[in-house]
């Protein structure tokens, strides 16, 4: 079943629907766009859980055409991709966000867009899905912990957003702060990380084409468990630098403070760039377990920058990354 | 029934029939479970961690459970407790030596030199491995044979080492929950080991003996 729905998936997008043949590009979208946001509103509102999913509101995406949006690789199953999930907000076991994150209201949603910005914002969440046209981008993804799987995303570059605020010129840092409510989440009570859960990238990689604004995956909103209504992927680096469920963007002239940081300094660094060679005090980044293989499926090794050295190695040029692990 | 001769004062209490393989059939519930979900693919995403951690988790476990003999024996003044004692110590060597083989060919395709190296390498995986060579030396001296070769003294001497397994073991599972800040079982079972350790000491030891006549003294004066 598992098998027959990627596969199916697969040769759906591989070329483009009909309904995207016959209608005009920004008509479709804008209906889908609706659709999207009044189902979401339902889904959040009524259903609990793991049911979610299956009744998400559809979130079509055109095929990214930025170089390295598309990987070939099969992506996991649907039912991993939302049911393995960190999320320490609603517990550290990977079974406790798709088990609580339906309590979370995603709707009515704002993002707060501030700091070292010509235009300081509150976006509302259907000004959000507006702001660009949606893009399907079939990431990598790179835990620390050394699984990782192969998801299809949906949202647009965040440079987008970011040129709607005009950063000055002093404008050196983002950062990322995520929803905390103590009423909903469980896990704010259990933990020693600081919350909000905050993250962090620098300037140039925000504003870098793949670092992708994300209110969607497998053509569905996302799942509360995966950071709905929207949430950053950054696809060369650790999982955890990609905050979720995002509610304020801070443009800053400092290299703002990021939660795992702050919480074990020599274990997981700023940049936290997908790095074979450096690794975890604890384990080695040399592999990682692709997830849904099943129990007798080998280990891979991992790749620089998680396969997007092409891309993004030039940011880093004459950096020491064993340093600025 | 059985009756285990006991010194004067203590009740003669033997183990009801069902109790030892009893007790055997509960400490394998958690390995057939596991390798029921194995077999079913009902260990999640990524069975290899599923297994490994929940492994290591009964281990710890069990060794709570094997730790509680002694003074549940004194306190109840129950000398045939001892009985099951070995039982239990060699389920705990078990389930670390499962858990060891799974990390070793889960995480590192049954390479002994990569193994080996990870030991060399991560203190967290060293602490580990010593546990499970303490377990191993436990394992071995276990059998009566054993015990009449080395004497009581030396035996007992040798399986203090069971202590220092108790306070690898919990510095091993702290090192692993440490990167997720999670201490919450880390507390549980460790708390339980250092309290179980504690009622070693010789004045708490008095005091669970000093129960257990007590308890006998009453039951004999209702009689």
């Amino acid at each position: 079943m598992k098998r027959r729905l990627t596969r199916e998936y697969v040769l759906r997008h591989q070329g483009q629907s009909l309904m995207q043949q016959v209608t005009p590009e920004p008509v479709w979208q804008q209906r889908r766009l609706l659709l999207a946001a009044m189902g979401a509103s339902l889904a959040a509102g009524v259903l609990p859980g793991r049911a979610q999913a299956a009744s998400l509101a559809a979130l079509p995406g055109q095929r990214s055409t930025v170089p390295g949006a598309i990987t070939m690789q099969t992506p996991t199953a649907e039912e991993d991709v939302i049911g393995y999930n960190n999320f320490y907000e609603f517990g550290t076991s990977k079974s406790d966000p798709a088990r609580l994150a339906g309590a979370m209201a995603t709707r009515p949603w704002t993002v707060r867009v501030e700091g070292l910005v010509a235009k300081p914002r509150t976006f509302d969440i259907d000004d959000l899905l507006r702001l660009a046209p949606m893009e399907e981008r079939i990431y990598r993804f790179r835990c620390v912990e050394a699984w990782s799987m192969v998801v299809p995303w949906v949202g647009y570059a965040l440079s987008h957003l970011l040129q709607a605020v005009q950063p000055l010129g002093s404008a050196k840092y983002v950062s990322f702060v995520t929803h905390t409510d103590p009423k909903t989440m469980p896990g704010l009570r259990g933990s020693s990380l600081q919350w909000p859960y905050t993250e962090g990238l620098r300037m140039d990689e925000a504003m870098h084409p793949l670092t992708l604004l994300t209110f969607g995956l497998y053509g569905k909103v996302l799942p509360n468990q995966n950071g709905a209504p929207l949430r950053l992927m950054v696809p060369w680096k650790y999982g955890f630098k990609s905050g979720k469920s995002l509610v304020t963007i801070r443009v800053t002239e400092t290299q703002p403070v990021t939660a795992w940081n702050q919480a074990a300094p020599e274990e997981y660094g700023f940049y936290s760039n997908v790095n074979p060679q450096v690794p975890h005090p604890r384990w080695s980044q040399a592999s990682e377990r692709p997830l849904g293989g099943g129990l007798f499926a080998s280990r891979v090794p991992t790749q620089m920058f998680n396969g997007y050295t092409e891309q993004v190695a030039s940011l880093y040029a004459g950096m020491d990354l064993r340093r600025y692990f | 029934m059985m009756r285990a001769t006991a010194k004067p004062g203590h009740r003669a209490r033997g183990l009801p029939r069902a109790f030892k393989p009893g007790l055997a059939v509960l400490a394998l519930l958690p390995m057939a479970w596991l390798v029921g979900q194995a077999v079913l693919g009902g260990l999640g995403p990524n069975p290899q961690e599923t297994l490994i951690r929940d492994l290591g988790s009964w281990t710890i476990r069990l060794l709570v459970v094997v730790l509680l003999v002694t003074p549940l024996r004194l306190a109840l003044a129950w000398p045939a407790l001892l009985l099951v004692r070995r039982m239990l110590g060699l389920f705990v060597f078990a389930y670390a030596t499962l858990h060891l083989l799974a990390y070793g060919v889960f995480d590192h395709g049954a390479n002994l030199a990569k193994v080996w190296g990870d030991v060399w390498q991560r203190p967290f995986i060293a602490v580990g491995m010593a546990a499970w060579v303490l377990l191993l030396v436990l394992a071995l001296t276990s059998p009566a044979a054993m015990v009449r070769r080395l004497g009581a003294v030396r035996w007992r001497r040798v399986h203090r080492g069971v202590y220092a397994v108790a306070a690898l073991g919990v510095l091993h599972f702290f090192w692993m929950r440490a990167g997720k800040l999670d201490f919450g079982e880390v507390w549980l079972w460790g708390g339980l080991l250092v309290g179980l350790l504690l009622l070693r000491l010789p004045v708490c030891r008095k005091r669970l003996q000093a129960l257990g006549s007590w308890r006998v003294q009453r039951a004999t004066a209702i009689k």
